[in-house]
C-alpha cells in the first residue's frame, strides 16, 4: 500500500516523513524521530506508558494511526523538561519518590502535565481520577499522587509570584 | 500488534465520506476516535482495506440544546460531553455515564457516535440512549433516516445501520426527572460487569414515569419496559423496587465470560439495578 506524506510538529519542531497509514504514532515517535521517552508497555491501550500530548489532549499513542496524527502538534516528555532544566513535575517526582523503575514515568508526567493545565489546583481524589489511565507496577501510586499535588502547589506559587 | 495495511481517507464533508463508502463497499470502514476499532485492527480481528477518518467533518461535531431538544453530533468526544455545562443541566446522566467510561486518555478521543454505532454490548452509551429514548440519524446514499435507539440493536456488533451509512447525530428530549447511571466494574477503566440507567419522574409522592435500561447483561443493550411499568403509580417503596428489579432481571440473559459466571452477573445486576433506581428516585 502506498505511503503517505506526514507532517507533524513534535516538541515545537516541524517534521515531514513518509509513512504507511497503519503505522502507529508511538512507532513513528520512537523509531523514526528517535524520541524514546514515550514507552511501549502493554501496546493494548491500557497502561498509558505511551501517553503523549496531541493537540492539547493526552492520548495513548499506541492506539493512534500515524495517518490520524497528520497535521498534529505533539509534545512528548522530551518537550516538557530537559536535564538541567527539569519541569516542576519532574522535580516533584524525584523529590517525592514518584518513581522506582521509571518505566511508567514519562507517560505519568506527560499526562499530569495536561491534567494540571485543565485543573491547576486539584484535590487528591481529582488527581487519582485524572491519572486513571496510567498504570504503575512499582510505586503503589501514593508517591505519584503526592508528587503531582506538590508540583501543582509549586507551579501555582510561581504563577502568583509572576503576577 | 500492527494492523494489516489499508488506504487512508480523510474527507472534509459528509458527501465525500459517503461517496468513499459507496465506492469501496464493505471493504471500507469509518474511524471516529478509533479506540474500539484500532485495537480490533491490531488484533487483526477486523481487516479493512479503506479507513475513512471522520475527524475533519465539521457537521458531525457539536452539542445543540434548544429548549428540551438536545442534539449531539456523532464526533463529539466523551471529554466534550463531560465538560458541557448546558448538557450537565439538561441531562446530567450523560455526564455521569461518560465519567464511568474508560479513562481520561480514552475519553479525550472516544466519541459518542463510535460508542453507539460500535454495537459492542460492553459499551455504556447504548443503554443510556435507550433509557433516554434517543433517536439516531443515519446518512446514506439515498439521504437520511432516523432509527430509535430502542430498535437499533440486533445482537453483538449487529445493528440496523447499513455498511454504507454514517451515523451523523443523536437527538432526544431532555424532560428532566431523577437520573442515575450505576456501573460495577472490576477496576477503573473496565467495561461493565453490570450497569444500569434509570430515569424516574415524581408527581407528588408517586412515580409518574420510569425508564430503565441495562449494559452488558445480554448481547445487546436492554431497555426493560416491565421494570419501568412496575414502578409507575407506586411510591417506589422497597416492595415496588423489588418488583422492578425482578422484572428487569427477567429481561436479561447475561453470558458467562472473564467477568464471571451467569449466576454472579445476575447477582451483580440485581444490586446495580436497585442502586440506579434508588439513586434516581432520591434525585427525582
Ligand atoms: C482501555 C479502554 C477501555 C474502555 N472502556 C470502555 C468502557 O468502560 N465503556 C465504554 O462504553 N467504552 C469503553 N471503551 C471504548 C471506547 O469508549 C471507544 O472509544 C468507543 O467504544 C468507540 O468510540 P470511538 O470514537 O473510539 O469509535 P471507533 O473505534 O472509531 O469506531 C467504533 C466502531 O463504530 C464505527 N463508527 C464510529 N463512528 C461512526 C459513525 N459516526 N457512523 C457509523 N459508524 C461509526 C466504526 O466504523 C467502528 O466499527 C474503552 C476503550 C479502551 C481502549
Ligand atoms: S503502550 Fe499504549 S497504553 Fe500501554
Ligand atoms: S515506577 Fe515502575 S512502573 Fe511505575
Amino acid at each position: 500500500m502506498s505511503k503517505m506524506h506526514l507532517k507533524l510538529t513534535v516538541n515545537g519542531e516541524a517534521h515531514e516523513l513518509l509513512a504507511e497509514p497503519r503505522e502507529l504514532l508511538i512507532h513513528v515517535i520512537r523509531e523514526r524521530l528517535n524520541l524514546t521517552g514515550p514507552h511501549i508497555g502493554c501496546e493494548t491501550s491500557h497502561c498509558g506508558a505511551c501517553t503523549v500530548d496531541m493537540n492539547g489532549r493526552s492520548v495513548k499513542s499506541c492506539t493512534v494511526f500515524a495517518a490520524q496524527a497528520n497535521g498534529a502538534e505533539i509534545t512528548t516528555i522530551e518537550g516538557i523538561g530537559a536535564p538541567g532544566a527539569l519541569h516542576p513535575l519532574q522535580e516533584a517526582f524525584r523529590e517525592h519518590h514518584g518513581l522506582q523503575c521509571g518505566f511508567c514515568t514519562p507517560g505519568m508526567i506527560t499526562r499530569a502535565y495536561r491534567f494540571l493545565q485543565e485543573n491547576p489546583s486539584p484535590s487528591e481524589a481529582e488527581v487519582r481520577m485524572g491519572m486513571a489511565g496510567n498504570l504503575c507496577r512499582c510505586t503503589g501510586y501514593q508517591n505519584i499522587v503526592k508528587a503531582i499535588l506538590s508540583a501543582a502547589a509549586e507551579m501555582n506559587t510561581v504563577k502568583e509570584a509572576a503576577e | 500488534m500492527i494492523p494489516a495495511a489499508f488506504e487512508y481517507h480523510r474527507p472534509t464533508d459528509l458527501a465525500a465520506a459517503l461517496a468513499t463508502l459507496g465506492e469501496f463497499g464493505d471493504e471500507a470502514r469509518v474511524v471516529a476516535g478509533g479506540h474500539s476499532l484500532i485495537p480490533m485492527m491490531k488484533l487483526r480481528m477486523a481487516e479493512i482495506g479503506h479507513v475513512v477518518d471522520l475527524q475533519d467533518i465539521a457537521d458531525l461535531k457539536g452539542i445543540r440544546i434548544d429548549g428540551t431538544a438536545v442534539w449531539i453530533g456523532a464526533m463529539t468526544t466523551q471529554h466534550e460531553l463531560i465538560g458541557h455545562q448546558g448538557l450537565a443541566a439538561a441531562a446530567p446522566i450523560l455526564r455521569e455515564t461518560a465519567l464511568q467510561i474508560a479513562d481520561p486518555q480514552v475519553r479525550y478521543v472516544g466519541t459518542i457516535g463510535g460508542n453507539v454505532a460500535n454495537g459492542d454490548p460492553g459499551n455504556d452509551m447504548p443503554a443510556l440512549m435507550q433509557c433516554l429514548d434517543a433517536t439516531f440519524t443515519l446518512a446514506g446514499p439515498n439521504g437520511s433516516r432516523e432509527v430509535a435507539a430502542r430498535d437499533f440493536y440486533e445482537g453483538a456488533y449487529v445493528t440496523l445501520r447499513e455498511d454504507d451509512e454514517i451515523l451523523t447525530g443523536i437527538r432526544f428530549e431532555a424532560t428532566g426527572g431523577g437520573q442515575a447511571y450505576e456501573k460495577q466494574k472490576r477496576k477503573i477503566g473496565d467495561y461493565a460487569t453490570a450497569a444500569a440507567a434509570a430515569i424516574l419522574k415524581k408527581d407528588g409522592t408517586s412515580c409518574s414515569a420510569a425508564s430503565i435500561a441495562m449494559t452488558n447483561l445480554s448481547d445487546m443493550p436492554v431497555w426493560s419496559k416491565a421494570a419501568g411499568d412496575a414502578l409507575v403509580g407506586t411510591a417506589c417503596a422497597a416492595a415496588d423496587i423489588d418488583a422492578a428489579v425482578a422484572a428487569a432481571l427477567g429481561d436479561i440473559s447475561p453470558n458467562a465470560d472473564n467477568r464471571g459466571p451467569v449466576e454472579f452477573k445476575r447477582h451483580v445486576a440485581g444490586i446495580i439495578i436497585r442502586r440506579a433506581i434508588e439513586q434516581a428516585w432520591a434525585r427525582a
